[in-house]
């Protein structure tokens, strides 16, 4: 107990208090939920587990919390073995997927609920300066139930805020919220985090969510890391064509790897040569999978000048255009017969292309990325 | 039609939407009428006759209020022990269905529904046959006799004057309390089950995650959510048990005689009205001022 509250209060020394998960793995009778992870999270980052539902996030985070038991692999925080450790006697706490605030005791014993079973003197101050970081002081004395869903969730952080854990592990807790209200929260639960420099380990499904809060995803399915990083990193340079479907949209175009020249990698792609950075480059020989964003991708009507052009391809001709304000998304048929999605920002320099125009497409090199054939092109859409 | 009523209620429409309602409790209001008001109607007002008269001479109404306090003078044993064989009978249906239930909603798992039926499933044999059989289970040279001897049950029993002597059990308060006990464990067993089923595992495990042992937990989260269910529980128990005198006369002796027997012999063999009324009413309202004590301490008004 005084473990939990000395480590808080002090500053956070990077590494000491380190949630590690070593080859943890969780076999059900008939699956396996979580295979062999391997991940450390740094003491007092904001960290998130991404992945579709069923990718073994969730599992992950209750082995955290000591409500499953891992088939075999171990947890630390630093260097304390909590693998086995009761739910109960870990200084980690949860907020629940739909809070599981409990509904016979009003706001103020909900948040004291953790500190009076650890016998913690001086409740009250801190319910009620809890209860001031999430304002809520005004609902101290209602019931869960006479409270909307934004007001809940805030109480279910407060209830396991106060408690001041090593981490805090946030299972999908804006899920059951509305889009205006999650954005708000989103900004809310990166506010506390900075402000309380607790470790935060956030489940979601939502890639714009791990995005805006998180410092470090890591991307999961089917039970491990596909891969792991800053957000900017994940978007950027995804390593398999899951992380490049599942964080925002890729244009994945086939293609034969020439070889490698240099710092880049050549490949061509349906007749044209395209090059790659090495470092983006995440297969060395036989066949690829050319991935572009679509919003790097350069779109001109054919023979027209191109901004800033790269590696071009001609060719192609809109198939649909859908105009979202910001910007203008266009499907482009490409001679082989394959769409590639293009989002134009709206700057008002050209009007926009009309379905049926003949283009041509060009996008910066250092933008592309290269994966390894033998994943499947579409592994990681629709499965959000 | 209908949506455009929900719509603009105009002022023909509202009168006939209030009397649907008057339609519907209709049968409730003319059942409890016919039977409840009536009769308890016509057991108030007999409980004030002449307690002279008889069934060959007839009853005079002479709003005679002292059959209450003779009832009282006369059966204030009978109804202090009602009222306490009751309350231990209670007692021993919560632990033991509180147990029960709680196995039954949390750890039985596919069984859930089986064991469900298995307790109401003495409810297909007559009441009295499930009492009666009781005899043979508790008789003096049965088997359960003998094991309660050597393990010295007896002796506890005797000690705290639930036995006559260390050498039986039949018609001893015991057997009664005992009796009482099985006949009620499913009205204690049901309401438990249904409030201890519908608490979300998942405040359980938010209680340890905070901090509470299961045993803590179970104190502070579990217990208090199925608070409705023992109110339920003990009221359907408690209000039966204590009227019962089915368990008092097949298991227990003339020492045990229970309040619900005695209305029974002066409403049916001494046809002493009277005091039969008296005697009903004063148990009715006895019980009345229990439960509400009961509910108002228990506070389920606060729980969802």
């Amino acid at each position: 107990m005084s473990q939990v509250s000395e480590s808080v209060g002090a500053p956070t020394t990077s590494g000491s208090r380190d949630l590690k998960l070593s080859q943890l793995t969780k076999e059900y009778a008939t699956f396996t939920a979580v295979k062999s992870l391997d991940l450390v999270v740094p003491q007092g980052k904001f960290f998130a587990l991404l992945g579709p539902s069923g990718c073994g996030k969730t599992t992950t985070l209750r082995m955290v919390a000591g409500l499953d038991v891992p088939t075999s692999g171990t947890i630390h925080l630093g260097d304390t073995e909590i693998t086995y450790e009761k739910p109960y006697k870990r200084p980690v706490n949860t907020v629940f997927q739909n809070y599981a605030l409990f509904p016979h005791l009003d706001i103020a014993k909900n948040v004291a609920f953790g500190l009076e079973r650890r016998g913690v003197k001086d409740v009250k101050r801190q319910v009620a300066d809890m209860l001031e970081l999430v304002e809520l002081t005004s609902q101290a004395h209602k019931k869960p139930t006479q409270m909307s869903g934004g007001q809940q969730q805030r109480v279910a952080l407060a209830r396991a805020l106060i408690n001041k854990p090593e981490v805090l592990l946030l299972d999908e807790p804006l899920g059951a919220l509305d889009l205006k209200l999650r954005r708000g929260m989103q900004l809310e639960l990166k506010r506390i985090q900075t402000e309380v420099g607790l470790t935060f380990v956030h489940v979601t499904h939502d890639q714009e969510e791990a995005m805006t809060m998180a410092d470090t995803i890591a991307v999961m399915n089917r039970g491990v890391i596909e891969q792991m990083g800053a957000p900017s990193e994940l978007y950027e340079n995804p390593r398999t064509t899951f992380v490049a479907n599942f964080l925002g949209q890729s244009n994945l175009i086939a293609g034969e790897i020439e070889g490698r020249d240099g710092d880049h990698v050549t490949v061509r792609v349906q007749g044209a040569l395209a090059s790659v950075p090495g470092d983006r480059a995440h297969s060395d020989s036989g066949k690829g999978w050319l991935g572009i964003r679509p919003e790097k991708v350069l779109i001109a009507e054919a023979g027209q000048p191109i901004d800033a052009p790269g590696d071009v391809i001609t060719g192609g001709y809109v198939t649909d255009v859908s105009f979202v304000g910001v910007s203008t998304q266009y499907m482009v048929r490409m001679p082989w017969d394959q769409e590639l999605m293009v989002f134009e920002q709206n700057t008002g320099a050209r009007a926009m292309l009309p379905v049926g125009t003949k283009v041509d497409i060009s996008w910066r090199p250092e933008y592309a990325f290269l994966l390894d054939a033998s994943q499947d092109a579409k592994a990681g859409i629709e499965e959000d | 039609m209908a949506t455009i009523e929900d719509v603009a209620p105009g002022p023909e429409v509202k009168p006939r939407r209030k009397l649907t309602g008057y339609w519907l409790i209709l049968p409730t209001v003319v059942w409890l009428g016919l039977f409840f008001v009536i009769p308890f109607y016509s057991l108030v007002s007999s409980s004030l006759f002449d307690p002279n008269g008889s069934v060959l001479g007839g009853y005079d109404m002479t709003y005679h209020f002292a059959n209450y306090w003779d009832a009282l003078k006369e059966y204030k044993g009978e109804l202090w022990r009602s009222l306490w064989y009751a309350a231990v009978a209670t007692v021993s249906c919560l632990v033991i269905g509180y147990v029960l239930a709680y196995a039954i909603a949390f750890k039985a798992g596919r069984w859930k529904n089986l064991l469900l039926i298995l307790v109401i499933a003495p409810f297909f044999t007559s009441f009295l046959l499930r009492t009666l059989s009781w005899k043979l289970i508790l008789a003096d040279d049965g088997v359960v006799v003998g094991f309660a001897k050597w393990i010295h049950f007896t002796d506890l029993l005797n000690l705290v004057g639930l036995v006559d002597g260390n050498e039986k059990l039949l018609a001893t308060p015991f057997a009664v309390i005992a009796g009482l006990t099985y006949n009620y464990l499913p009205f204690m067993v049901l309401p438990l089950y249904a409030s201890l089923e519908k608490i979300d595992f998942r405040l359980i495990e938010a209680s340890s995650d905070l901090y509470a042992s299961p045993f803590r937990g179970f104190l502070r989260v579990t217990m208090p959510l199925s608070l409705p269910g023992v109110v339920a529980g003990t009221l359907l128990t408690f209000i039966p048990a204590a009227g019962d005198f089915i368990n008092a006369q097949l298991l227990g002796n003339t020492g045990t005689r229970m309040v619900g027997g005695e209305i029974n012999s002066l409403f049916g063999t001494q046809g002493d009205y009277a005091a039969a009324g008296a005697l009903s009413v004063t148990l009715m309202l006895i019980i009345l001022v229990m439960v509400l004590a009961w509910v108002r301490t228990a506070g389920t008004e606060d729980l969802v």
